[in-house]
């Protein structure tokens, strides 16, 4: 048992730390492909811009959407909510405020991550270190909780943050390339980097390569991305976690978000990535995203803001 | 080798006999420091920030958002007091804390002590910290202050006199239990060859007197705090985690069906007693201020219903208002029949005509302060004032004399302290928390703060104030 307003913090906190992780991922490949001959000027800074649902915020500040411009609003501008400084910032906002639940090691690190941010957010540092740097953070960040942190309760509303963020994310992603897949035939040479770019995002990449030991193919990614449970960014593998943190809390004001995601587990257990391509990958990823932000309501609605 | 400087003539140091002598308490520490390379006791000082700061013992400072937050120094040479003195303090403490309790249930029920016309009616009943509405409210056992910080000092005469009662909200016990436990890591030998009283008992006696301040069985208790900006936080986050009990805010609660509850992530649980570190205008938006967030809606019914118990109770303040305080000895003789063990410092009331001239005849030589002025503000110290400043403080008591008392100007005793130059006397004061619950308790030891500049008497935090460990030695006999 613990104080919602104490779980929503932890879990917001994790939350938040992920998110930031993701938005380097993601910007880290999109500035890695902007550099290829084939890429078309800034349509994949746009197309980053438009996962992250700041297409909007960022066109109303820079207009021109130069990539420079969008990077800047993407990693340290302070007006930006969504920027990678200030993912930093909430979550150490709510670290804070719940210091006496978590170490002091898991402060100390997400605490210092935050000042160093806002340090080079100041110096304006180049942005290829400054990827890693945030990846790194979020690993520190992972391994102090998993090396630290009691076995309770507080512990899984962590992890529940972390693996509904990424669950989220993920979909997202992939969304965004959804239209691409087609049947392999017409997988294109540019689709290779765009494919490859997605995987190494995703940090699934080596996996792919080992799993499949085939060249790259839309359905195999998709399916990699979406039904494998080993692969630990996948929707699978995140919802494979979400399902079984959830039972593990306790209480039982939980039932629907349990019974929300018991039935998101079982659909994926049980999915074929065929099927999932003839229904149309777009319509699974959007219905996957809509049960994923109604089990992030139950979980809200059970735990966290409990009335 | 420390050379250690003496105090000024005058002054009652706590280590040093004028003469240059070691007090006997104080004895073996001395034997140790001499004994002590200066390069290991400042790597011993290192150490101990170092660790304060990764514990995160810090207070927050208001309005800054980078997320530094200051530390209080504190000072590696003890403060010992013998036994022989702790029993005078304990006794005395425990007699004025029982008569402040008597004289909030009086005030709040019969007022006989008013009647008896010891106190004037106005004092009480026009007081702002006064709360009508806790007129006629029976409390259980009759305890209103639950727990009390006393701020003693001891003077040029050696004695100790009562500064002032803290009744509402009193802070500064986490740094007491954590300077206890730096020392004992920093400095093992000592505690090896001095016999000093265990403080860390104390969130164990705390929790005891929350859960008897209830007569619901097997109560559950809360720590409440209005959040992480406030300064204080660290204790309350710190206590809560010792007692083992959540921290709320406000927000946390609720209240349904006469009673206060908590949402939590197994469903919504009844809450019994509130330890709240929130002061009473805040607590309820709906009875006291309604533009607070930090409250709890309701909050005042269901206590006015005996549905909850807070500790410490509404309107606590009255009895350690500046303009109450000089009332406290004869409170003891009124309640208890018997003298006050502990000295109150003396102090003219302006409202008092004669009294008001002693006052404007010696304002060069005394401390005056406004009756309801807290953290020195609305205060003159005569002896550092210029004269305008006296003329100008002259004409505010002539306009509203209710509004001031005097004390002479305090000789707040000394200890060695380090400083840039060594060790030399800094200006000390003392604060032990007493515990009223099933009988009054309290741990032998207490808040030493000490004013790190020199010849300053403010130990304040905020204005450069440090603290030290406190040892109370125990009769070897």
């Amino acid at each position: 048992m613990m104080l919602s307003r104490t779980a929503s913090q932890l879990y917001w906190m994790s939350r938040y730390m992920e998110r930031a992780e993701n938005l380097a991922r993601l910007l880290d490949v999109t500035h890695s492909l902007s550099l290829l001959p084939q890429s078309r000027g800034g349509s994949d800074i746009t197309a980053a811009l438009a996962t992250t649902g700041a297409l909007e915020a960022c066109r109303a500040r820079h207009p021109q959407l130069y990539a420079g411009d969008v990077m800047h609003f993407m990693t340290f501008d302070a007006a930006n909510p969504a920027s990678i400084v200030n993912c930093l910032k909430y979550a150490r906002e709510n670290a804070h405020a719940v210091r006496g639940k978590i170490t002091g090691e898991m402060w100390e690190s997400i605490n210092a991550s935050w000042l160093e941010a806002r340090q080079m957010a100041l110096e304006g540092r180049p942005l290829a270190g400054f990827f890693d740097w945030v990846k790194e953070r979020s690993h520190l960040f992972r391994g102090t909780t998993y090396g630290t942190i009691q076995r309770n309760d507080a512990f899984s509303f962590v992890r529940l943050g972390t693996f509904m963020e990424r669950a989220d994310n993920t979909a997202r992603l992939i969304n965004v390339k959804s239209h691409l897949v087609g049947n392999e035939a017409e997988d294109s040479a540019a689709d290779f980097y765009l494919w490859g770019a997605l995987l190494r995002s995703l940090g699934a990449f080596e996996a792919y390569h080992e799993l499949y030991r085939d060249t790259l193919s839309s359905r195999r990614v998709a399916e990699l991305l979406i039904l494998r449970p080993d692969v630990p960014r996948s929707l699978r593998a995140c919802v494979d976690e979400i399902a079984e943190l959830l039972p593990r809390i306790k209480g039982d004001t939980g039932h629907r978000a349990k019974r929300l995601a018991a039935t998101l587990h079982a659909e994926m257990s049980y999915g074929q990535i065929d099927s999932i391509l003839d229904d149309g990958l777009h319509t699974y990823l959007t219905q996957f995203l809509s049960q994923i932000h109604g089990l992030g309501d139950a979980i809200h609605g059970a735990y966290l803001e409990a009335a | 080798m420390h050379a250690l400087t003496l105090p000024e003539s005058g002054h009652y140091d706590e280590m040093l006999l004028d003469s240059g002598g070691i007090r006997p308490h104080y004895r073996d520490f001395a034997r140790w420091l001499h004994s002590q390379p200066p390069e290991t006791l400042a790597r011993k000082r290192a150490e101990a920030d170092l660790m304060f700061h990764r514990v995160g013992i810090t207070f927050a400072v208001y309005g800054d958002d980078s997320g530094a937050e200051r530390l209080i120094p504190f000072d590696t040479v003890p403060r010992i007091i013998p036994a022989s003195d702790w029993q005078t303090l304990e006794k005395g403490m425990r007699q004025r804390v029982t008569a402040l309790n008597a004289f909030l249930h009086d005030i709040y029920h019969e007022q006989h002590i008013v009647k008896a016309g010891l106190i004037p009616a106005e004092q009480v009943f026009s007081n702002s910290q006064y709360q009508p509405a806790m007129q006629g409210l029976d409390l259980p056992h009759r305890i209103y202050a639950h727990i009390t910080g006393v701020d003693v000092i001891r003077h040029s005469d050696g004695n100790f006199y009562v500064l002032e009662d803290n009744l509402r909200v009193p802070s500064g016990v986490s740094y007491m239990l954590e300077n206890r436990k730096m020392m004992m890591r920093l400095f093992p030998e000592l505690f090896a060859s001095h016999a000093v009283a265990p403080v860390q008992h104390y969130p164990t006696l705390l929790l005891n007197t929350l859960r008897h301040a209830s007569a619901v069985d097997n109560p559950t208790v809360v720590v409440m705090t209005p959040g992480h900006h406030n300064s204080a936080y660290f204790e309350h986050a710190f206590l809560a985690q010792q007692m083992g009990v959540e921290l709320v805010e406000g927000q946390d609660l609720f209240v349904k069906n006469h009673r206060v509850y908590m949402r939590t992530t197994a469903g919504n649980k009844q809450v019994d007693v509130i330890y709240r570190r929130i002061d009473d205008a805040f607590l309820d938006p709906l009875a006291f201020r309604g533009d607070s967030m930090l409250g709890v809606p309701g909050l005042l019914s269901v206590y006015r219903a005996g549905g909850v118990i807070l500790a410490n109770a509404i309107g606590t303040g009255v009895a350690d208002d500046k303009s109450i305080y000089p009332y406290v000895p004869d409170m003891i003789r009124f309640y208890l029949s018997e003298e006050p063990l502990l000295q109150n410092v003396p102090t003219w009331m302006c409202r008092r005509p004669a009294e008001l001239d002693h006052v404007l005849n010696n304002l060069h030589e005394l401390v005056v302060k406004e009756v309801h002025g807290a953290g020195g503000y609305g205060m003159l110290i005569g002896p550092a004032a210029s004269t305008a400043e006296i003329e100008d403080f002259r004409q505010r008591i002539i306009a509203d004399p209710n509004n001031y008392i005097a004390q002479p100007t305090l000789c707040l005793s000394s200890c060695p302290t380090f400083v840039e130059s060594g060790i030399a006397p800094r200006h000390i004061d003392l604060r032990p928390f007493v515990l009223s619950g099933r009988d009054i308790t309290m741990v032998a030891g207490g808040l030493t703060r000490v004013a790190l500049k020199e010849g300053s008497l403010v130990v304040n935090s905020s204005q450069g104030g440090g603290t030290k460990d406190t040892w109370i030695l125990e009769d070897q006999s």
